[in-house]
């Protein structure tokens, strides 16, 4: 008996696996997690269901940095994925690593397959692409920095709840009647180095960083204590002093301050918007980030944050062909549209875009097209086409800590953002001489 | 009385210790090894280019002005961790000690927290305390008291010594509980026969006697503080606000794990190892003495 179930047992396993063999698998580590990752399984899904050869298997592997890590181990000891879901931040430190990766543009010409790279957000493809434009990873989930108000407590203060500050100038208008009318919290922000220096740089036109905000060379240096982001950042620190700004954190803390009810005013990512509509008990409205409004040419456009999908490298032809196909199906505007209305990242192609507008989503979810609107407010410049900084990890920590001294009232904002560049080119040096 | 055992055999001794000595070898020396060797190398993440380098990466450390400063700050945490958690417990396991009824309960109460992640326990107290939302603000909010750690440095570190300092207390009550209930009972009962109060009983009977509990505890909760912390920062305050958290072994983890910057955090380790190869050394050497066994 035990033998019959044992044969049997032999057989299902030698069955499935010749299967399995028949079928290419393409492995996908990514870190959407909850509802985001329900969305990318039934894309990769999709795609399984639609052909024979190839079949995606997606991987949810943490965090950003913890999937972003685990790929570096398994690269290191010989293994890994094919497609590797790596964050923003993380963008330099995969484009320097020749021969870890393979770029997009190398893996469609290969497959033969039909791509235009031109069909993307200009914002988004500047970010993802080298500087002969050659796109080097493949853009998945796009979001950007939106300011959210409080309706109802703009309300309270004798606000008009419909007009939000445009300006930072009627933001402190807007805070000091705010705080006067009771509110515990004015304003608070998530991502601070995000919103307050990375898009607070493109959103004037001045650069973060030297030579393109990095995109243009590994020898960089942060300009990110220039006059106006000195003048910026005194005024938040200002504000924090005043009760009328409450720091929440560094990463995503502020969100659920704004949601709560708690904070009137708030500036985070796009994909809060779907948080705050399952938690607010409130009228509320998603507007653009608010700009001084006596700089030139400001407001600029805002640039996006989220992830992208490397191609990693040292593996066999088939797998790249599949690849190749699966990254064809994925740029469909269907099947973007699908993505951008169920997970509330941005659309990232023009013709997605046009689809959504069409299928009469916008006028259903009234804002939900901000974001696309923010960043492609202009055509984008050399300092608002994104950023490319080695170990960004580390240079984005350091502005974070150097914020924080500001805003607990222990640094004047211009110490504090000259030792940000100061540590922060140390950091850049460290990456230059690393990937020489 | 002599303490040591003989073997008769020459081999058996050897082959006793010799599972131990390849655990270390395995998961301490080679690693430690391995950690030198890549503290002299610039590396990319990949491991895809690999320059000596010298001790290039030390000069970058000692040059750096923030990671001086958290030397300070690595010795007000672990001072602070290692004597609120060793006196506390010992305070704990004397009062458990003397408790007649239940007292099975409480024993396990306190040996709980001990089966707790140090990230779960830090996002456990990070909630009590959440500047918003928490219900210990509340209540302090109550009081008067302006509770922002986000902000507060010193408020932020209060917050990781307690988050830390409770994970330790259960496994410190238990060696002290344990030590209590070795001393012999007459001693104490032929003290207060002679007129002894309690607090004269504990000093100059019980404490001493618990010396040998002590120093091992002070070995290990140094240790603890110094290696075993980070998960309770990580999940708490990410080493700020600005610097205010960031101990040595945060930064280590932080720019290893997450930055990938595999030769910085390759040199801090080696010199977070020599530190407290150098501490342990320091309390064989000194306190050790004042040891009765």
């Amino acid at each position: 008996m035990k033998i019959k179930i044992l044969a049997i047992a032999l057989l299902t396993i030698g069955l499935t696996s010749t299967n399995a063999q028949a079928q290419t698998e393409i492995q996908w580590w990514h870190s959407m997690g909850g509802a985001l990752g329900e969305a990318l399984n039934g894309l990769a899904n999709k795609f399984n269901a639609s052909q024979k050869d190839y079949k995606v298997v997606a991987t949810f592997k943490g965090s950003y940095p913890e999937s972003m890590t685990a790929a570096i181990a398994a690269f290191r000891a010989g293994s890994g994925p094919n497609l590797l879901q790596v964050f923003e931040v993380g963008n330099a430190t995969m484009m320097a690593a020749k021969g870890a990766i393979v770029p997009v543009a190398t893996v469609m010409a290969d497959a033969k397959e039909p791509f235009n790279p031109k069909a993307y957000l200009p914002t988004v493809t500047g970010y993802y692409s080298d500087v002969k434009g050659n796109l080097l990873s493949f853009p998945f989930n796009s979001s950007t920095v939106m300011f959210y108000i409080n309706k109802d407590a703009f309300k309270k203060a004798g606000l008009d709840p419909n007009k939000a500050p445009k300006t930072w100038k009627e933001v402190l208008a807007a805070a000091e009647k705010l705080k006067a009318s009771g509110q515990q919290c004015v304003y608070t922000t998530s991502w601070p180095s995000w919103m307050h220096i990375e898009n607070f740089s493109a959103w004037h036109n001045v650069p973060i960083g030297t030579k393109q905000n990095g995109m243009g060379g590994l020898d960089t240096v942060f300009t990110i204590n220039s006059p106006l982001h000195v003048r910026h950042i005194a005024m938040l620190g200002d504000m924090s002093k005043k009760g009328l700004f409450t720091y929440a954190g560094r990463t995503n803390q502020g969100d659920a301050k704004f949601s709560s009810g708690e904070c009137a005013m708030f500036s985070g990512s796009a994909g809060a918007q779907a948080g705050i509509k399952k938690a607010a008990k409130f009228d509320w409205s998603i507007n653009f980030i608010p700009y001084h409004d006596d700089v030139k040419g400001a407001p600029q456009n805002s640039i996006i944050g989220g992830a992208s999908v490397w191609v990693m490298g040292g593996k066999k032809p088939a797998e790249y062909k599949g690849v190749a196909k699966f990254l064809a199906f994925l740029s469909q505007p269907e099947i973007q549209m699908e993505w951008h209305t169920g997970t509330g990242y941005v659309p990232i192609t023009q013709a997605s875009y046009e689809l959504t507008r069409k299928s009469g989503f916008y006028d259903k979810n009234p804002g939900a097209d901000m974001p696309v609107k923010q960043l492609t407010n202009k055509a984008p410049t050399e300092n608002s086409k994104g950023l490319r900084f080695g170990n960004f990890v580390q240079g984005r920590t350091v502005i974070e800590e150097e914020l924080e001294e500001v805003f607990a009232g222990k640094k004047d904002a211009k110490t504090a953002l000259d030792d940000a560049v100061k540590r922060g080119n140390e950091i850049l040096r460290q990456f230059e001489a690393a990937n020489k | 009385m002599e303490k040591r055992v003989v073997f008769r055999s020459a081999w058996l001794p050897y082959a006793l210790v010799a599972p131990q000595i390849a655990i270390t070898l395995v998961f301490f020396f080679w690693p430690a090894v391995q950690a030198v060797w890549y503290s002299f190398q610039l590396q990319d993440a990949f491991g895809l280019k690999t320059q000596f380098v010298g001790l290039l990466n030390f000069a970058h450390l000692f040059r750096d002005g923030n990671y001086l400063a958290s030397f300070k700050t690595t010795a007000v945490f672990s001072v602070a961790v290692a004597g609120a958690g060793i006196s506390i417990s010992l305070l704990l396991a004397t009062m458990a000690d003397r408790v007649l009824r239940g007292a099975m309960a409480y024993k396990t109460l306190l040996i709980w927290p001990y089966a707790v992640a140090p990230a779960i326990a830090g996002v456990l107290w990070a909630f009590l305390f959440a500047p918003s939302i928490g219900i210990v603000t509340y209540v302090l909010k109550g009081w008067g008291v302006d509770w922002n750690w986000i902000l507060k440095g010193d408020q932020a570190m209060l917050l990781v010594v307690i988050a830390s300092v409770w994970k330790e207390i259960s496994y410190n009550f238990l060696f002290f509980l344990a030590g209590l209930q070795s001393i012999p009972k007459p001693l104490i009962e032929a003290a207060a026969i002679d007129g002894a109060g309690p607090a004269r009983r504990f000093w100059t009977i019980v404490f001493p006697l618990l010396s040998p509990t002590t120093f091992f505890l002070l070995v290990v909760n140094i240790v603890y503080a110094f290696f075993d912390t980070f998960g309770v920062i990580d999940a708490t305050t990410q080493g700020g606000p600005g610097q205010a958290t960031n101990i040595l072994v945060y930064k280590v983890y932080h720019d290893g794990i997450k930055a990938a910057d595999f030769g910085g955090s390759s040199a801090q380790s080696v010199i977070l190892m020599f530190i407290v190869i150098a501490l342990t050394v320091v309390q064989f050497r000194y306190i050790e003495k004042k040891v009765e066994y």
